[in-house]
């Protein structure tokens, strides 16, 4: 294959900490709070670097959809070795209530435009834990999907997926183009070295609107309210184990 | 019932499609908590049994209560449940029986499925439903289970996956469902599934699992989690872990709990060397009683263990099978 893939990339709080949802119920709090790359995502570079190093293709494009800030996580992808990236301005409350729907679209418009072979996405992005954008871009673009890989090899003009189910694992065979959403285990992300992260800020990054792709990102779904989930009363300590089976056996656990 | 019927508006009668998860003998149990959701919206509930070979699982969906029809779609092309080739059946059985809702459970089978109907119905799904306010209005987790966000579902059909540990799981009996087949679609033929491994256990499943046993880092290796199997096996628990654990090999990555991994809420889930990261606890902190077992007192996962001991696991471990075996 010599063609080119698109790469999903997300901003997100990062995943180490521990976020506080705002006291009027109306979200979490993201202002002054660490963010980075959605780790799936960075999966999701990685295994795309990957493929144009072993010459399966030529070019990586790294997209993200969001605020200003949405740059640096391209940045991000172009030192891990994407080749430039697109940025879709989001911003204010369209940002706010940008969907999963709302962004395949805007990546089966692109992938459309810059004629992508492979639209290679993360399983999930940890903040809104939809696990959906892959799914509908493949359907948006009438393209096969090979969702939780945790391993791709590429046959031809077919790739080859091991995917990652509930009772352990399957292999599918599909037809490309085709969209590949990354688990966990697909690989290991590599660190953007200094000299990289300096090249990284000579490759351009093309911005556009969803509107100059042809795509409306107006949401017919509504947060009503987000809440603290309900607090666990904090337990005891016992000293030993015949303490804590007996405990159990009181409490008729086991 | 309806919170819209008070507006005077006319309620549109709801009707849910359940899309059956099964292996072509048996149906997958996370469908039954499922249709316990369904049945929670107030209308007629359908499944869709779509296979290779429906007519074991037809059987069983029938006598499940809540169902009042079974769709019956059989034909070689849905082998490997591949979404390409489901997705157009779902679509053409909605243009036929224009349901308000389309759910399934949200296991690897439903989160894979039911996005791609919903971008071509163009609706936003809702993924991970854990409560129905009404029928447009769900309930689910964000941030790793850190926060729960209420969300208005103003799409023409709402589309969701419903997390199984939320729901009852409906009686396998008592009911008395009729079967209807529903047209075959063409094959897409763009996908094609090639093989499985699975995991091979004589224990129960993890999600369902009245008690889990599960492991970290703090196993060392794959052949100490012996110590947590010999354990589960005096409870009868299923034996889960850490992403820490998979990641070094110990055991293979279906036993995964977490945010990406399983979601469990056992009666009883005993954590074993495992320190409590966010991403630990967004799988398990919903278990009715939980059991902390790690010699590091300040772990995280102390802050929501209904009963910790400090101890090293190689020796509290064994113990505990044996005190549990008199």
């Amino acid at each position: 294959m010599s063609g080119r893939v698109l790469v999903g990339v997300k901003r997100v709080i990062d995943y180490a900490v521990k976020i506080r949802v705002k006291p009027d119920n109306s979200g979490v709090v993201t202002d002054g709070v660490k963010h980075s790359m959605n780790p799936f995502c960075e999966i999701a570079v990685e295994e795309a670097v990957k493929l144009k190093e072993k010459k399966f293709i030529k070019e990586v494009v790294a997209v993200s959809c969001g605020p200003q800030q949405a740059q640096e996580t391209i940045r991000t992808a172009l030192a891990m070795g994407a080749d430039r990236g697109i940025h879709v301005e989001v911003t204010g409350k369209d940002y706010d209530t940008l969907g999963p729907l709302q962004v395949s679209k805007i990546f089966a418009a692109l992938a459309k435009k810059e004629d992508a072979q492979l639209v290679i996405l993360g399983k999930q992005a940890i903040d809104d834990d939809c696990n959906q954008t892959g799914q509908m871009t493949a359907a948006l673009l009438d393209w096969p999907q090979g969702t939780f890989a945790s391993e791709v090899s590429l046959e031809g003009d077919k790739v080859k997926v091991v995917r990652e189910i509930d009772g352990g694992l399957e292999t599918i065979k599909i037809d490309t183009p085709a969209v590949l959403t990354a688990d966990l285990r697909l690989n290991t992300p590599r660190y953007a070295t200094l000299p990289n992260i300096m090249k990284a800020k000579k490759k351009k990054i093309a911005q556009v609107k969803p509107a100059d792709l042809g795509v409306d990102i107006t949401s017919r779904l509504e947060v009503l309210r987000v809440d603290e989930p309900p607090q666990r009363l904090a337990g005891v300590k016992v000293e030993t184990v015949d303490d804590l089976v007996s405990r159990l056996k009181e409490s008729g656990t086991i | 019932m309806c919170p819209r019927a008070n507006t005077g508006v006319l309620q549109r009668f709801q009707s849910t499609l359940v899309v059956a998860e099964h292996n072509n003998e048996k149906l997958t149990p996370i469908t039954l908590n499922a249709i316990t959701a369904a049945s929670k919206l107030g209308g007629d509930v359908s499944c869709l049994v779509a296979g290779t070979n429906c007519a074991q699982v037809v059987e069983q969906i029938k006598k499940v209560q809540g169902v009042n029809k079974v769709l019956v779609a059989q034909h070689d092309s849905y082998k490997g449940s591949l979404p390409e080739e489901l997705t157009p059946l779902i679509l053409e059985t909605q243009k036929q029986f224009k349901f308000t809702h389309i759910c399934a459970g949200a296991s690897a089978f439903g989160k894979n499925l039911l996005p791609r109907v919903a971008a071509k119905l163009d609706v936003s799904p809702v993924s991970d439903i854990i409560e129905i306010k009404s029928p447009d209005t769900f309930v689910r987790t964000i941030y790793a289970g850190n926060a729960l966000s209420t969300v208005k579902c103003n799409e023409s059909v709402k589309i969701f996956t419903v997390r199984g540990t939320s729901f009852e799981a409906a009686p396998t009996e008592g009911g008395s469902a009729a079967s209807e087949d529903v047209a075959t679609t063409s094959p897409a033929g763009v996908s094609e599934w090639l093989e499985q491994s699975l995991t091979k256990s004589d224990r129960p499943d993890l999600t369902s699992a009245k008690v889990v046993v599960s492991g970290g880092r703090g196993l060392k290796s794959g052949e100490n989690f012996q110590l947590l199997y010999d354990l589960a096996d005096k409870m009868n628990a299923a034996v889960g872990a850490s992403r820490a654990a998979v990641d070094a090999g110990y055991v293979p990555n279906d036993m995964q709990v977490g945010q990406t991994g399983k979601i469990v809420a056992p009666e009883l889930y005993i954590a074993v060397g495992i320190s409590g990261a966010i991403q630990h606890l967004a799988g398990m902190k919903d278990s009715k009683v939980i059991v902390a077992i790690n010699k590091d007192p300040e772990a995280p996962i102390f802050q929501v263990a209904d009963y910790g001991l400090v101890a090293d696991l190689f020796k509290a471990v064994p113990e505990m099978t044996k005190a549990l075996g008199k």
